[in-house]
């Protein structure tokens, strides 16, 4: 499984990376497993929307499964992912890379203290297996 | 099989719940009301009985017995006996819904062929496996358009000439959410163009309906109005007549987003009243958002065709609470008796049936506006159904045809008061000039009277 150390990850399997105020969120290569051969993706927020931290931001279908995907932070939306879309096989192929899902503008950066680590989170999903 | 408990079973159970007897479950309902004395006359023998019912059952009259000239959302339409030879099949007939789909290659197909004919109908690029009947595909279409909104849009603009049952079953679908629906009062003027409801449209609205013909059976053109819903960001449904659609422009042509309908005309008999069939199309793009399930067309690993059920990520049993619909269940004996009946009459067929139903309407209007007394309530085009204004409130009039055997039309005062003395009249191929004639003749005793 890979969880990059850099990232912070949800309980819900979204993860996202910090640059100053700034986040880019996606989900991680443990819910993109699960989910298997994903069909479908749609971002369901826009660019200039306000989210609070676990409003819904995207849906994913795999052929065996549909899931939300909560933002892990509260903010303003500053860009989504246009590509996801067209391409939303890419999840499963590069779930930390082309595959992020909308970036971010945090409106409350202590929100992300309780986040997890790449250790915690690691913990947390060998306790679903 | 079902192989029900065993008594060993049964015991088991008991004993683990801690009690001696099935009856002691009912111990906490009153004694004198365990076994009520149910009044019930005498037993009788099956011959004694068959003989009762049949007696009974006489006293119906069908339309069989009557001239029909009863319409409103259900219609008299012939049923070739093929339609109820092929769907009485036993591996049709006994079938339940696949739940291992595509074990049933034979219910996929016949599946994937009514979505493939229901499409070519309205001019649309998908149709599910169908819905309980026209008004409960109405209210889908709502679930549908708010859906794709997200909760942004939560208004829906319904017709004023869109069927009254039908706008019921909106209300008690959407009755306790946060959608709003808006138009369509009863009382308000219904004698206008869909122009009306342009001005309603605005950046709250998720959707228009209109129903093609309309309830008063008039035709109208919705290109502008579908239009104008689109300008602003809001989808149109229109709920049709699948038979007028055999002859008229269909929806898709209009920049429909949604149709949906009555399946009933096509080959199901009026039964009264049920099972129908609830038409279910759209365009591509919305496919997602679309309740119901949806057949498709694939080939499996030795190259051969084969039916599948697909795009199933969308269905309530994966999705959920946040699937369109909860309700998956499709009217699959139906459809496949609307399925071999447009596979039967074919494109011409269809044409011919719509156009028999059109000129003999027309001749009927025709007849009945000359008669003194009687006039034609709209000048706008109709299908096979139109609103006549009589000299008699129309529960008098239908009484007096009924004593004629003839089944009258539609007493409209009872769901639009400003209608009273209005009758709605349906007017099929099943119609004979004679019964034509002899309507035309009950109707001017009255105008004499």
């Amino acid at each position: 499984m890979n969880l990059p150390k850099n990232l912070k990850y949800t309980e819900s399997n979204e993860w996202i990376s910090i640059e100053g105020k700034n986040g880019t969120i996606g989900i991680s290569d443990y819910a993109q497993d699960q989910l298997s051969d994903i069909v479908f993706a749609e971002v369901i927020v826009s660019e200039g929307d306000a989210v609070k931290k676990g409003d819904t931001i995207a849906t994913i279908e795999s052929v065996k499964a549909a899931a939300d995907v909560y933002s892990p932070v509260s903010g303003k939306i500053l860009s989504v992912n246009e590509e996801l879309g067209g391409t939303p096989e890419v999840i499963n192929t590069d779930p930390y890379g082309v595959a992020w899902i909308v970036k971010v503008e945090l409106s409350n950066p202590t929100e992300t203290e309780a986040l997890l680590d790449a250790t915690a989170y690691e913990k947390l999903i060998q306790s679903h297996e | 099989m079902f192989i029900p408990h065993t008594d060993a079973d049964r015991a088991a159970m008991l004993r683990a719940v801690g009690i001696g007897t099935l009856e002691d479950l009912f111990n906490d309902v009153p004694e004198k009301h365990r076994f009520p004395v149910l009044n019930l006359p005498p037993a009788q023998t099956e011959m004694e009985i068959s003989s009762e019912l049949q007696e009974m059952s006489l006293a119906n009259e069908s339309v069989r017995d009557l001239a029909c000239f009863l319409g409103a959302g259900a219609y008299n339409h012939y049923v070739p006996a093929a339609v109820d030879a092929i769907i009485r099949r036993g591996e049709f007939l006994t079938a339940y819904t696949p739940y291992q789909p595509e074990l049933s290659q034979g219910t996929l197909q016949t599946i994937f062929e009514y979505q493939s004919n229901v499409a070519a109908l309205t001019g649309m690029e998908v149709c599910n496996a169908s819905h309980y009947d026209g008004a409960t595909a109405v209210a889908e279409a709502v679930n549908m358009a708010i859906a794709n909104f997200r909760g942004k849009r939560n208004k829906v603009i319904l017709s004023s000439a869109l069927h009254p049952q039908y706008r019921q079953t909106v209300r008690t679908y959407l009755g306790s959410s946060q959608v709003v629906l808006v138009g369509g009062d009863s009382r308000a003027e219904i004698k206008t163009t869909p122009d009306a409801l342009i001005p309603m449209i605005d950046t709250e609205t998720a959707l228009v309906i209109v129903q093609y013909p309309d309830f008063f059976g008039r035709i109208y053109d919705y290109t502008k109005l579908a239009a104008a819903a689109h300008a602003l960001g809001a989808l149109i449904a229109v709920s049709v007549n699948p038979i007028a659609l055999g002859m008229f422009k269909d929806p898709g042509s209009m920049n429909a987003d949604i149709v949906i309908g009555e399946g009933q005309p096509l080959g199901i008999p009026l039964s009264f009243g049920g099972p129908y069939l609830g038409l279910f199309a759209t365009r591509k793009e919305f496919v997602r958002k679309m309740a119901g399930r949806l057949t498709g067309e694939t080939i499996d690993n030795r190259g051969q065709r084969a039916y599948v059920l697909t795009l199933t990520a969308r269905e309530q049993h994966i999705r959920r609470e946040k699937a369109t619909s909860n309700i998956c269940t499709n009217q699959g004996l139906m459809a496949l008796a609307s399925t071999v009946y447009m596979s039967l009459l074919g494109k011409n067929g269809l044409r011919q049936v719509a156009e028999l139903c059109f000129h003999k309407a027309h001749y009927t209007a025709e007849k009945i506006a000359n008669l003194p007394g009687y006039s034609l309530w709209s000048s706008t085009t109709f299908f096979n159904e139109f609103v006549i204004r009589c000299p008699a409130p129309a529960s008098e009039i239908n009484d007096l045809l009924l004593d004629h055997d003839i089944l009258g039309g539609y007493d409209l005062s009872q769901d639009f008061p400003k209608l009273e003395n209005h009758i709605l009249i349906a007017v099929t191929e099943m119609n004979t000039r004679d019964q034509i004639d002899r309507l035309v003749d009950v109707l001017a005793e009255v105008s004499h009277g």
